[in-house]
C-alpha cells in the first residue's frame, strides 16, 4: 500500500502542493499534449502530490475553415503555380508526338499492357525502370532541397491537396459568398434554400472530382479514344474503376478533408519537422515586434506600450488551414504566405512597415530580435546545405540524362539450353541451342545480325532458318519496338571441346549498334 | 461470481473473478466492433442461403446461387477449351504436310506439343527429350532418324507406336540375335569392322566378310542403314546402345529392341499433330522429300 497516487494516504496533509526547493509542485494535469516540456520529463516522486487525471480526449472536432479572399504576391504566386500545375495535370494526356507507324502518338504515355512508357522523346522498356527510380530519388532529393531552402514550399503551392484544396476553396468562395457569408450560412437551419446551394456547389465538386479523375485514366492509353470509350460505355472496367476511385477520393480529400489531410493524415510534415532547423526559411510572426497586441485605439491611448500587432486576426482569416501563426511554427502551418499578404496589407493601411509576418529563418528572428539588421531571405538559399542538396540533385540528373543518352537500342539476351546440354549429331558434330532475345527499342523494324565469336568452324541456325542454311553469321529481322526470341542452334564439328565464346548482335542500319554476350558451350567429355 | 461490483474510478461493472487483487472489468465492447460483428451474422445468413454451406452426407447443401466449386473449375476449364478451340480446329482442318506453312499455326502447335510432351512423354524421352543410352530411349533432338524425321514420319510414329502387337500399321523390325554363330575372332573382327565403319577401328578383311554376309542386307554396305525397315544408321556418330565394344557385341549377339505405345486412341489427332510439330522442332526435323518434290502432292484436307 505504497501507492503514492493514492490521496487517503499519509494523513490529512494538503497534497494539492508541496513546496520544495522554493518550487511549488502542484497536481496540474501532465500531459505529452501541454507545452510544458519541463513538467512531462520531470519524475513523479513518490512525495510529490499526486497527479490530477488529465482529462483525455482523443478526439477532436473538426473547425470548418473558411478562409477569408485575400490578394498580394503570395497569392498570385499562389495562382500562377495552380494554373500551371493543374493545366500540366489536366492537358499532357491530350498532346501529342509523332513516333512513326510503329508506336502510338501520345506524347506522355504509360503503356502498361505493352510495358511501355513514352516522354516526349523517351521511351522507357521495363528493363530500365531504373530511370523512373532515378526520378523517383531525384524527386525525394528535391523535396529535401526545397524544404531546406524555403521550408515547406511544396506543402504550401505545389503539393496537389493544396491545388486542390485552393480549388475547392474558390468553388466554395464562388457559390457562398466569402468567409463571413459562409460561416452563416454554416450556421443557418437547413432550409431549402441552404439545401439547394450546397445541391449545388457539391455537384461541382464532383464534377472537378469526375475531371479529376477522368484525366488520370487518360495517361494509361490512346486518350482521345479511351475518352470516345469511356463516354460510350465501352471502356474497360478498370478505367471506370480507377475514375471512380479517384472522383472519389478527389472530392472526399479536397472538397471535405481538406487541411486535416496535411495535420494529420500525411507523412510529409513530419519528415519535414525532421529536415528543418534555424536555418530554414518559414513564415514567422516576429512577436518581439508584434507584441504585446494592442488595437489601434490603445496603442494611441498608451503609445509605446504595445507592439505592431493590432489583433485584426487577418492572419487567422485568410490561412486555408485555421491556424493561428502567432502562436509559432506549427505543423499545421503550410507556409502559403497568404497570411504575409494578409498582415503586409493591413501594415500598410495603418502605417507600419511591412514584414510584421515573413519570410524569415530562426536565426535571423533571434538576430533581428538582438536589433540587428533584419536579413532579406534570399542570402539564406546560399546556404552550403541547399548547395550541397542541389549538386547531389543535379549530379543525379546528369547521370540520368547521361545513362539515356548513351543507351543502346539493340540489346542481347541469351540462355543455353541446359537439358540437354549438348547434343552430338550423326557426323559427330557437336551441337548447343541457345535462346536469344533480341531487343529492338527502335520504332521500326531491323535487321540484326547475329554472329559467333571465339568458336572456330561453329555454324548457327535458328528455328526460322534451316540447318542448310547454317553458316557463321545469320541474319533475322526484328519487328519496331519489340523483343524477338530465336532458337539459335550452334554445331561445332568433330572433337569439339567445352568453350566459352560470345554472341554478337549487331544491327543492320547506319547507327550499327552492338551488343556482345559470353556464354558457354558445352561439349560431350570423353570426345 | 458474487463479487460483481461496480469498479469505482472507471463505473463499469468488473466480471466476479479476483485473483490476488486484481479484478477484471467486463468494459462493453466498442459499438463499431459490436456492429461489425451484427453485420458479419447478417453476412453470414445471407451467405448461408446463397451458397453451399452445410454439409450433408455425400455434398453441401447448395444454395440459391446454384455455385460450386467444382461447377466454377468447368466453368474455367471449358472457358480454356472455348479459347483453344480455334487453333484445336484449324489443326483439325490443316494437314501435318501443310502445317509448316502457317508459322503462326505452327508455333502455336510447337507450344501446345510441348505441353502434351511434357504429360506423355518425358517419362521416357526425358524432359528435355534427350533420350537415355543406358535404357534404350532415343534422343529426340538429334538429327538421325530410325523410321524418319520429317513431320508426317514423326506423327505415324506416334500414332502407330513401335513394335506394337495389335496394331497392323506399327513400325516393326527384328534384329536377328547371333548368339553361338561367331567364335571370338569373328566377333571381334566384326565389331572393329562396325566400329571402322565411322572411322573409330581399322578395319579387317574378316570383319568386312561377316558383315557383308549377315549384316548388310538390312544396315547397308557402308552401314548407312535403313529407314524403311528401321535398320539403325550404323556408320554416325551416334549409338543408341552405345559405342563401345561391349556395348556392340551384346547388341549383335543378344540385340535389345525398344518399343513405345501407340497413341491412336488414347490422344486425339490434333494432339499427336502437335506433339509431332513439337518434337519436328526440337533441332533435328527433317523437310518433306515428298513435298519438297512434288508440291502438287495430294494431301487429305479432310480432318
Amino acid at each position: 500500500m505504497s501507492n503514492p497516487d493514492d490521496p487517503k494516504d499519509g494523513g490529512r496533509r494538503d497534497w494539492s502542493v508541496v513546496v520544495e526547493d522554493g518550487k511549488r509542485k502542484s497536481d496540474k494535469p501532465v500531459s505529452s499534449a501541454v507545452a510544458e516540456p519541463e513538467a512531462a520529463t520531470r519524475r513523479h516522486e513518490p512525495h510529490e502530490p499526486p497527479r490530477a487525471t488529465v482529462p483525455e480526449k482523443l478526439y477532436e472536432p473538426r473547425k470548418q475553415v473558411h478562409n477569408k479572399r485575400i490578394d498580394g504576391p503570395f497569392r498570385r504566386f499562389k495562382w500562377f503555380v495552380m494554373v500551371v500545375t493543374l493545366a500540366i495535370y489536366y492537358v499532357t494526356p491530350w498532346l501529342r508526338w509523332d513516333r512513326g507507324p510503329y508506336a502510338p502518338d501520345q506524347a506522355v504515355l504509360v503503356d502498361l499492357a505493352n510495358r511501355r512508357f513514352y516522354m516526349f522523346g523517351i521511351e522507357i522498356w521495363p528493363h530500365e525502370f531504373y530511370f523512373v527510380a532515378g526520378l523517383l530519388i531525384m524527386a525525394g532529393i528535391g523535396l529535401f532541397l526545397v524544404t531546406s531552402a524555403v521550408g515547406r514550399a511544396w506543402c504550401g503551392y505545389a503539393c496537389p491537396q493544396t491545388v486542390w484544396t485552393d480549388l475547392f476553396q474558390h468553388v466554395d468562395r464562388f457559390v457562398d459568398g466569402d468567409r463571413n457569408a459562409r460561416l452563416r450560412l454554416d450556421a443557418a437551419p437547413w432550409t431549402w434554400g441552404k439545401v439547394m446551394r450546397r445541391g449545388f456547389k457539391w455537384s461541382i465538386y464532383a464534377v472537378i472530382g469526375l475531371v479529376t479523375g477522368g484525366a488520370w485514366i487518360l495517361y494509361f492509353a490512346d486518350a482521345p479514344t479511351l475518352f470516345r470509350d469511356f463516354f460510350a460505355g465501352e471502356a474497360a472496367p478498370v478505367a471506370y474503376i480507377t475514375a471512380a476511385v479517384l472522383t472519389l477520393t478527389t472530392v472526399t480529400l479536397g472538397g471535405f478533408m481538406r487541411e486535416q489531410v496535411c495535420i494529420y493524415m500525411c507523412p510529409w510534415p513530419r519528415i519535414q519537422t525532421a529536415l528543418m532547423d534555424e536555418k530554414s526559411l518559414l513564415v514567422t510572426y516576429k512577436d518581439w515586434r508584434g507584441e504585446p497586441r494592442g488595437s489601434l485605439k490603445k496603442a494611441q491611448k498608451k503609445p509605446g506600450e504595445f507592439g505592431d500587432c493590432i489583433d485584426c486576426t487577418q492572419c487567422v482569416q485568410v490561412c486555408p488551414t485555421g491556424i493561428d501563426i502567432r502562436e509559432g511554427p506549427q505543423i499545421g502551418c503550410i507556409t502559403c504566405a497568404l497570411c504575409i499578404d494578409a498582415c503586409d496589407r493591413v501594415m500598410k493601411d495603418i502605417g507600419r512597415p511591412r514584414g510584421l509576418i515573413d519570410y524569415a529563418t530562426l536565426e535571423d528572428c533571434e538576430r533581428e530580435a538582438a536589433g540587428e539588421a533584419p536579413r532579406p531571405p534570399w542570402r539564406t538559399l546560399m546556404h552550403p546545405r541547399n548547395i550541397a542538396y542541389l549538386l547531389i540533385w543535379s549530379a543525379i540528373g546528369g547521370a540520368l540524362l547521361f545513362a539515356l543518352g548513351v543507351r543502346t537500342h539493340t540489346d542481347l539476351t541469351v540462355a543455353p539450353d541446359r537439358n540437354p546440354p549438348f547434343m552430338l549429331l550423326s557426323d559427330g558434330s557437336v551441337r548447343n541451342s541457345y535462346t536469344l532475345k533480341l531487343r529492338n527499342m527502335e520504332s521500326r523494324p531491323r535487321d540484326m545480325e547475329i554472329a559467333i565469336e571465339d568458336l572456330p568452324g561453329a555454324i548457327i541456325w535458328t528455328d526460322t532458318i534451316n540447318r542448310t542454311a547454317a553458316a557463321p553469321t545469320q541474319t533475322v529481322s526484328v519487328p519496331a519496338d519489340q523483343v524477338r526470341t530465336v532458337r539459335a542452334y550452334v554445331a561445332v564439328p568433330a572433337g569439339a571441346a567445352t568453350r566459352e565464346f560470345s554472341f554478337r548482335l549487331t544491327s543492320l542500319d547506319e547507327q550499327r549498334e552492338t551488343d556482345t554476350v559470353e556464354t558457354r558451350f558445352d561439349a560431350p567429355e570423353d570426345q | 461470481m458474487a463479487n460483481k461490483r461496480v469498479d469505482e474510478p472507471t463505473g463499469t461493472e468488473t466480471v466476479g473473478h479476483e485473483w490476488d487483487g486484481i479484478e477484471e472489468l467486463d468494459t462493453p465492447l466498442p459499438r463499431w466492433w459490436l456492429w461489425t460483428f451484427y453485420l458479419t451474422i447478417a453476412f453470414s445468413i445471407g451467405y448461408v442461403i446463397a451458397y453451399p454451406a452445410w454439409p450433408m452426407i455425400d455434398r453441401a447443401t447448395a444454395g440459391v446461387l446454384g455455385w460450386s466449386s467444382r461447377g466454377d473449375l468447368a466453368e474455367d476449364m471449358s472457358a480454356a477449351d472455348m479459347a483453344r478451340s480455334g487453333v484445336r480446329e484449324q489443326l483439325a482442318r490443316v494437314s501435318i504436310e501443310r502445317l509448316p506453312e502457317d508459322s503462326a499455326l505452327m508455333q502455336q502447335a510447337v507450344a501446345g506439343g510441348a505441353a502434351a510432351f511434357r504429360v506423355n512423354c518425358v517419362q521416357c524421352h526425358g524432359s528435355g527429350a534427350a533420350g537415355s543410352q543406358e535404357l534404350g530411349y532415343p534422343n529426340l533432338n538429334d538429327d538421325d532418324w530410325l523410321w524418319g524425321g520429317d513431320l508426317k514420319a514423326i506423327e505415324y510414329t506416334l500414332v502407330h507406336g513401335i513394335r506394337q502387337s495389335g496394331d497392323d500399321d506399327t513400325r516393326t523390325s527384328v534384329m536377328p540375335p547371333f548368339e553361338g554363330a561367331f567364335d571370338t575372332e569373328q566377333l571381334d573382327a566384326l565389331t572393329d569392322h562396325v566400329l571402322a565403319l565411322s572411322g573409330k577401328a581399322d578395319a579387317s578383311l574378316l570383319g568386312a566378310q561377316i558383315y557383308a554376309d549377315n549384316c548388310a542386307a538390312c544396315h547397308g554396305v557402308r552401314g548407312e542403314g535403313d529407314r524403311a525397315q528401321g535398320a539403325p544408321t550404323l556408320n554416325d556418330a551416334i549409338w543408341l546402345r552405345g559405342s563401345s565394344r561391349e556395348a556392340i557385341k551384346r547388341q549383335i549377339l543378344q540385340p535389345r529392341m525398344g518399343m513405345m505405345p501407340k497413341w491412336e486412341g488414347r490422344l486425339d489427332p490434333v494432339t499427336i499433330k502437335m506433339l509431332a510439330a513439337y518434337v519436328h522442332s526440337l533441332g533435328g526435323g527433317e523437310d518433306f522429300v515428298e513435298v519438297a518434290e512434288d508440291p502438287e502432292v495430294e494431301v487429305d484436307e479432310q480432318p
